[in-house]
């Protein structure tokens, strides 16, 4: 059982694709970090030894912004802009997108799930 | 498309030229501008900026958080008062 920052990786896949599990990492990090502690793409997260571990670690520990961190680093920065009261920060504020993508139709990522309304009553001639 | 370095910040020569004014005589008062897309830079702290929005001047207080923001986000030009029959909130 591998165990890094708090996360259990998954035994029985590459250990490329394994580091993912953290949130923070994607497979380009993932690559440095093993080129890194000089452990191949290909080894199973399950076939690393302590030593190659603790390598790991001392990596990801040392220069990597991962997990709970990262998380409330980002909530920081939403929050200072929602604070100094700009448009990203009003955006985030109602729950909209805040890059100018178009609202008309979709944004179904941010507004979250249809809010079906009751079909006006049409004009009878 | 983020703008270029090379070319430094865009800060609009007349606002930056009054507040330095100002910063030279220790005075205070509320700039009028209609130069949303000029950026706040360093020099803008604790200055009141009135920011037009197409229609009027919305007062933008600068605090210290809003350096390399620019004053158009501060100043919103749609006004959207929801839907009718969302008596929500």
């Amino acid at each position: 059982m591998a165990r890094i920052v708090g996360v259990d990786l998954p035994k029985n896949k590459r250990g490329e694709v394994g580091l993912t599990y953290i949130f923070g990492i994607g497979r380009n990090l993932s690559r440095t970090i093993l080129t890194k502690a000089e452990i191949g793409f290909d080894v199973k997260v399950k076939d690393w030894t302590d030593d190659e571990l603790t390598k790991i670690r001392t990596i990801i520990n040392e220069d990597l912004k991962v997990e709970g961190e990262l998380r409330s680093e980002t909530q920081l920065n939403i929050k200072r802009l929602m604070d100094i009261g700009c448009y990203r920060g009003i955006r985030h504020r109602i729950g909209l997108p805040t890059r100018g993508q178009s609202t008309k139709n979709n944004a179904r990522t941010r507004k979250g799930r249809k809010k079906t309304v009751a079909n006006k009553k049409k004009a009878t001639k | 498309m983020s703008r270029s370095l090379k070319k430094g910040p865009f800060i609009d020569f007349k606002v930056e030229r009054k507040v330095l004014a100002m910063n030279e005589t220790g005075k205070k008062s509320v700039i009028k501008t209609w130069a949303r897309r000029s950026m706040i830079s360093p020099e803008f702290v604790g200055h009141t900026f009135a920011v037009h929005n197409g229609n009027k001047f919305i007062p933008v207080y600068v605090t210290e958080n809003m350096v390399g923001h620019k004053f158009g986000e501060f100043s919103p030009t749609r006004t959207f008062r929801g839907h009718s029959g969302n008596k929500k909130r």
